[in-house]
């Protein structure tokens, strides 16, 4: 296999755009991620593409063709490739694109991820997103998304203990890093309050408790790392790309608070990195809950089982703590645009890795990971990065 | 969801039918025809569970969609079977009843309504023994 390396990216700002379609917003991700690569359209040897539910969103399928076409590659008749695995339908599009390269296929990948998600009204978009969920088994009973990572949440209150400002920490976290990532959605800070005073989704989950509706796109471009330098003065290696699965149904999984998908994935990334958590100097995880990141934080073995509330109360995950998290403002904060968040996530580490992450730069960062999930944790896709 | 894909699933819906291993023991609802322990080895026959169990956990939607909507709020839980599966429910009680560890038992319930067409599905939910 041959070593790849992140050599552009792209994204659009993410918010609610009521006067831009998909494809607009899909071709601006893609330019930038190309210009940033120095590239012409014409070295483009094949793209992937993360989007979970267009047929629902905006009733178009064949996603893949139609971004191939608007980013004025039609006549290139370049392989171009659409992946759904609800969001983390980013997170393993970047992955088919690293195999893609890795295993010498091809050389220049762009892997993309876009959602157009507020054309449609909450209920019907509440009914798409569950969708990722088990529909006959889960979401024909009443269940929604939010439901569900309650669910979760109140089986690891039960367990652990956790208190409500420990999980409201991780929101009013979030909002502090978006509000110094110029593409954030909600680019404002937060108090314990203002999430303690939203309204209630499904409890205990309330409104600040979850990432929203977002219209969003981002794009990447790889290469083999050996002539990534031609393109770029700092390519950014993929140390380690990782990917698991699990029950679709949150009900049949062994632990109903522990993503054994995740677990799986960062152990596999760890593996094939050859690294230990303390050599990680930032994660973006996947937080469309605040539970979630509780979660993540936990199955990824940056603390133990039991203690991510604690460990966020104390600072441990913040800008400056001991293992910054979500330095982007996460799902929460910067928005989740569902299939575009994984390629958001690469986005993110690259600007973290090159030193060119602004009020929000982690200082001396050296290495970063990634961590993307689908549905309650059906899919996960984890990825480490290195600067070179 | 489409009048067939309904009424396929009228006997495991109306009455906790579900499926069960008799290789390995185990239980399934909602019903599986690969045994994930024993898969091709499994000789896998139907069971129709008692249908008592326990609160796993739970919450209370407010937010939903438009089938629904209607019926907001309403207690979402995840029950455990005597019998070993676990499955996810409505539950028929207040929010202010439901508590983890609550035994509970299966009634016959409407579910939903269809968008337009009108649709009313029934089948089954849980309530406080
Ligand atoms: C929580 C949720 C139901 C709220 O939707 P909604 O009630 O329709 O909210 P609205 O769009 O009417 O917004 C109302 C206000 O709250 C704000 N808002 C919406 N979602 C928000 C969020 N998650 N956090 C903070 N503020 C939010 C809006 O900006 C708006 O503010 P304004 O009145 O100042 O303009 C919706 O965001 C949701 O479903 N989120 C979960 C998404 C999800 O499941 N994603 C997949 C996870 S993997
Ligand atoms: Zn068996």
């Amino acid at each position: 296999m041959r070593d790849v390396a992140v050599i552009g990216i792209g994204c659009t700002k993410f918010g609610e755009w009521w006067d831009r379609s998909f494809r607009n917003l899909f071709v601006e991700a893609g330019v930038k991620a190309i210009e940033d690569a120095n590239l012409a359209g014409e070295q483009i040897d094949a793209m992937y593409v993360g989007n979970m539910s267009a047929g629902r969103f905006i009733e178009q399928e064949h996603i893949g063709a139609l971004i191939a076409d608007y980013a004025g590659l039609a006549s290139e008749h370049i392989p171009s490739t659409r992946v759904e695995a609800a969001c983390a339908s980013g997170g393993l599009a970047f992955r088919e694109a690293v195999i893609s390269v890795a295993s010498g296929m091809s050389d220049i990948v762009v892997a993309a991820g876009v959602e157009k998600m507020t054309d449609v009204d909450t209920s019907l978009s509440t009914d798409a997103l569950a969708g990722a969920a088990d529909r006959e088994w889960e979401g024909f009973t009443g269940a929604t998304f939010p439901g569900l990572y309650a669910m979760i949440a109140n089986d690891y209150i039960h367990r652990y203990g956790l208190t409500r400002e420990q999980l409201a920490q991780v929101a009013v976290k979030n909002h502090y890093n978006g509000a110094r990532n110029p593409i954030a959605q909600f680019q404002k800070e937060i108090t314990l309050d203002t999430v303690t005073n939203s309204t209630l989704v499904a409890d205990p989950l309330r409104l600040f408790d979850c990432s929203p509706i977002t219209d969003g796109a981002a794009a990447v471009v790889v290469a083999p790392l050996e002539v990534a330098r031609k393109f770029t003065d700092t390519p950014i290696k993929v140390l380690a790309t990782a990917q698991a699965s699990d029950t679709i149904a949150l009900h049949d999984r062994r632990d109903i608070s522990t993503l054994d998908a995740s677990v799986a994935a960062g152990n596999r990334a760890f593996q094939t990195a050859g690294l230990e958590r303390k050599d990680i100097d930032f994660v973006e995880v996947h937080d469309c809950f605040t539970i979630a990141e509780i979660c993540a934080i936990e199955d990824l073995g940056f603390c133990k089982k039991g203690e991510a509330g604690k460990f966020t109360e104390e600072g441990a995950t913040a800008l400056d703590g001991q293992i910054p998290v979500n330095t982007s403002g996460g799902l929460k904060s910067c928005g989740h645009p569902v299939g575009a968040t994984g390629i958001k996530q690469v986005c993110e580490a690259v600007l973290q890795l090159r030193g060119e992450a602004g009020k929000r730069q982690v200082d001396g960062a050296e290495i970063g990971m990634t961590h993307n999930v689908g549905g309650t944790g059906a899919t996960v896709a984890a990825h480490i990065f290195g600067r070179t | 969801m489409s009048v067939p894909r309904f009424w396929r699933k009228i006997p495991q819906r109306y009455n906790l039918e579900g499926t069960h291993c008799e290789t390995c023991g185990r239980y399934f609802y909602p019903p599986r025809n690969l045994c994930p322990e024993c898969r091709r080895e499994g000789t896998i026959v139907n069971h129709t569970f008692k249908g008592v169990g326990k609160v796993v956990t739970y919450s209370v939607i407010r937010t939903a969609s438009d089938q629904f909507s209607a019926l907001t709020p309403y207690v979402l839980a995840i029950v455990e079977l005597e019998e070993g599966p676990r499955l996810t429910t409505q539950l028929v009680c207040s929010p202010e009843e439901v508590k983890i560890g609550m035994p509970v038992k299966a009634v016959f319930r409407k579910i939903g309504t269809e968008g337009e067409s009108g649709v009313i599905y029934y089948g089954t939910k849980f309530a406080p023994m």
